[in-house]
C-alpha cells in the first residue's frame, strides 16, 4: 500500500469512522471496527493479480507451443508444459522468491498451478526440521490438502449429477 | 500497610527496575528503534538450524545480558519470570534450564512482558531480592504456529500486524536508589467483544486496554495528563486509533502523550502494516527506549499497558471470538525515600 495514503489515514489521530459513533458499546463495536478499518486496496490488487496471473498462464501457453515446435505431441505437451510450472514454482519458493510474489499478487500467484507447487513445498521446507516423517510427510499437505479433498468431492458430485441426466457412460 | 482492598489495581513500595536488556532481529533493527537495542542479529537464525533453537538461545543471550548489566552474578537472581508465544511456552522454558534460579512460566500472549512484571514485583515487594522478567518472540517460530509457513506466497491483510523477533529481560531488585520503580499495578480483566478477524488483533485488545487503563483512573483518580507517557503494547496504528476513541468516549484525553510499542518499532516502508506485535514488542521498547528515557529523567513517570490477545489457532477455526486481557503497570523514576 502507498506510504502517503496510509500517512493520511493512520498516526495522527484524525481519522473519523463515516458514521458517528457517540458512544462504542459491545453490540456496535463491529461497526464501528469495520469502519474505522482501512480497506484491501482491491483495484490494485486485482490489477496485479491479472498481470501476474495472466503473465505465468501466457508462459504456461509458451511453453506448450515450444514442446511441440521440439516435437513433443500435443497432449504431452501441455503435461510436460505443467510440470515445468510446478518445477520452476519449487525452485522459486525454494530460493525465497515466491512469497514476495505472492505479498503483491495475491490470487494471480496463488490460482495458476504454481501456487499449488507453492503450497506443498512451502510447508515441506518449513516442516521439514520435524524429521522428514512427522514433519515433511504429515505436513506437507497442509494447505494443500482441503484443496486436494475438496476438488476431489466436487468432481464425484458434478459426475453423479452427470450420471443422472445423461446416464452412465 | 493494608494488604487487602476491593480494587485491581496494586501498590508496591520497595521495587525498583535495575536493569533492562533487549536484544533484537534484523528487521528489528532497520526499524525506527534500531539504534536503541543492546544486541541485534544479523541473521535471525542466530546461527542454529532452527528458528525455535535460535529463539531459545535469545532468551539465554537475553538473560545473561541483563544479569551482567545489572553487576550481579548468575546467582544471584532468585527468580526468573517469563514466557513467550510458541505452544507450552517451550523457549524461555528451554532457555531456564541453562541458570540456576527457580522458574515461573507465563503466557498472556503479547501481554506477558507487563504480567512478569507484576508477577515480579509482587515477589520483589515481600520475598525476593533479585528477580528477572523476560519475554519474547521470533517472528518466523510465531508465524508457523498461528498462520501460514513463511515461503506461502499469499497477500497480507491491511489490517495485519508483524510479530516481532527479540527478547527483552528486566531486572527488579528490592531497594535500590536511583533507577526507575514500579509503584502500581492493574491486573486486567479478560474482555471479548466480539472481533473474529485473527488479523485484526488491535481491535480485538483495544477493549481490554480501555477497560484496564478506566479501571486504574479509576482506582487512583489520576488523569492521563498526570503522566510524562503512556504506552501500550501492541495494539498497533488501528489499535492505537481505536483506544484513542475509546478512551474519548471514557472522558479521558490519549490524544497527546500517548505512544503503541508496536506502532513505533518499524518504519512504514517496512511493510508492516499495522506495526508490530507479539510478546517481544513491549519488552524491546521498554527495555530499551523507554528505560532509557526513564534513567535520564527525560521522563519521569510512565503506565505501560500490555495487552494480549488469548485465542489459538484451533479456537479460531471453532469459529470462537478473540478475548483479550491488558495488564498495567506504573513506573516512575525513583527519588531517595524521606
Amino acid at each position: 500500500m502507498p506510504e502517503k495514503k496510509y500517512k493520511k489515514r493512520y498516526g495522527d489521530g484524525t481519522m473519523k469512522p463515516k458514521t458517528e459513533f457517540s458512544e462504542i458499546t459491545i453490540e456496535n463495536y463491529k461497526d464501528y471496527v469495520f469502519e474505522k478499518s482501512p480497506r484491501s486496496a482491491h483495484w490494485k490488487n486485482m490489477f496485479w493479480a491479472f498481470l501476474v496471473g495472466g503473465l505465468i498462464c501466457a508462459f504456461g501457453q509458451l511453453l506448450i507451443e515450444l514442446y511441440i515446435i521440439w516435437g513433443v505431441k500435443a497432449e504431452l505437451a501441455s503435461s510436460l508444459a505443467s510440470a515445468t510450472l510446478i518445477a520452476l514454482a519449487a525452485i522459486f519458493t525454494g530460493i525465497g522468491v515466491y512469497d514476495k510474489l505472492g505479498r503483491f499478487a495475491g490470487a494471480g500467484s496463488t490460482v495458476p498451478i504454481t501456487g499449488f507447487s507453492n503450497a506443498m513445498v512451502a510447508p515441506a521446507i518449513e516442516f521439514r526440521s520435524e524429521g522428514l516423517i512427522y514433519g515433511l510427510g504429515a505436513k506437507m499437505f497442509l494447505i494443500a490438502g482441503p484443496v486436494v479433498v475438496n476438488g476431489v468431492l466436487v468432481s464425484v458430485v458434478v459426475a453423479l449429477i452427470r450420471s443422472l441426466f445423461l446416464g452412465v457412460g | 500497610m493494608q494488604f487487602y482492598d476491593k480494587k485491581q489495581t496494586l501498590h508496591f513500595k520497595n521495587v525498583s527496575f535495575v536493569s533492562g536488556f533487549t536484544l533484537a532481529g534484523p528487521k528489528e533493527k532497520q526499524g525506527k528503534l534500531g539504534s536503541t537495542f543492546d544486541l541485534t542479529l544479523e541473521d535471525d537464525k542466530f546461527g542454529e538450524k532452527t528458528f525455535e533453537k535460535a529463539e531459545r538461545k535469545m532468551f539465554e543471550y537475553a538473560v545473561s545480558g541483563a544479569i551482567a548489566k545489572a553487576n550481579l552474578q548468575p546467582n544471584d537472581i532468585d527468580t526468573i519470570i517469563g514466557g513467550d508465544l510458541l505452544n507450552q511456552i517451550v523457549s524461555v522454558s528451554f532457555a531456564a534450564k541453562k541458570f540456576k534460579s527457580s522458574f515461573l512460566g507465563l503466557y498472556n500472549a503479547c501481554g506477558t512482558y507487563v504480567e512478569s512484571l507484576i508477577i515480579g514485583s509482587f515477589l520483589t515487594e515481600f520475598f525476593s531480592k533479585n528477580v528477572l522478567c523476560v519475554s519474547g518472540s521470533h517472528f518466523s517460530t510465531a508465524e508457523r504456529q498461528y498462520r501460514y509457513p513463511l515461503e506461502l506466497g499469499v497477500l497480507r491483510s491491511p489490517v495485519t500486524q508483524w510479530t516481532a523477533t527479540g527478547v527483552g529481560a528486566s531486572i527488579l531488585q528490592r531497594h535500590s536508589d536511583g533507577c526507575p520503580k514500579i509503584v502500581s499495578a492493574t491486573v486486567g480483566r479478560v474482555m471479548d467483544y466480539g472481533i473474529m478477524d485473527v488479523n485484526n488483533m488491535g481491535a480485538a485488545m483495544a477493549p481490554a486496554a480501555k477497560d484496564t487503563f478506566t479501571q486504574y483512573f479509576t482506582d487512583t483518580g489520576k488523569k492521563p495528563s498526570d503522566f510524562d507517557m503512556i504506552a501500550t503494547g501492541d495494539l498497533g496504528k488501528l489499535g492505537k486509533e481505536i483506544l484513542i476513541d475509546l478512551m474519548e468516549r471514557e472522558g479521558y484525553d490519549f490524544n497527546n502523550n500517548y505512544i503503541d510499542c508496536g506502532a513505533e518499532l518499524f518504519y512504514e516502508k517496512q511493510k508492516t502494516y499495522m506495526g508490530g506485535s507479539g510478546a517481544a514488542c513491549s519488552a524491546l521498547v521498554t527495555n530499551g527506549w523507554l528505560y532509557n528515557n526513564l534513567k535520564k529523567g527525560n521522563i519521569k513517570n510512565l503506565l505501560l499497558v500490555g495487552t494480549g490477545a488469548l485465542m489459538s489457532p484451533t479456537t479460531s477455526f471453532q469459529g470462537e471470538s478473540i478475548p483479550a486481557i491488558a495488564h498495567l503497570v506504573e513506573i516512575e523514576m525513583g527519588q531517595k525515600e524521606s
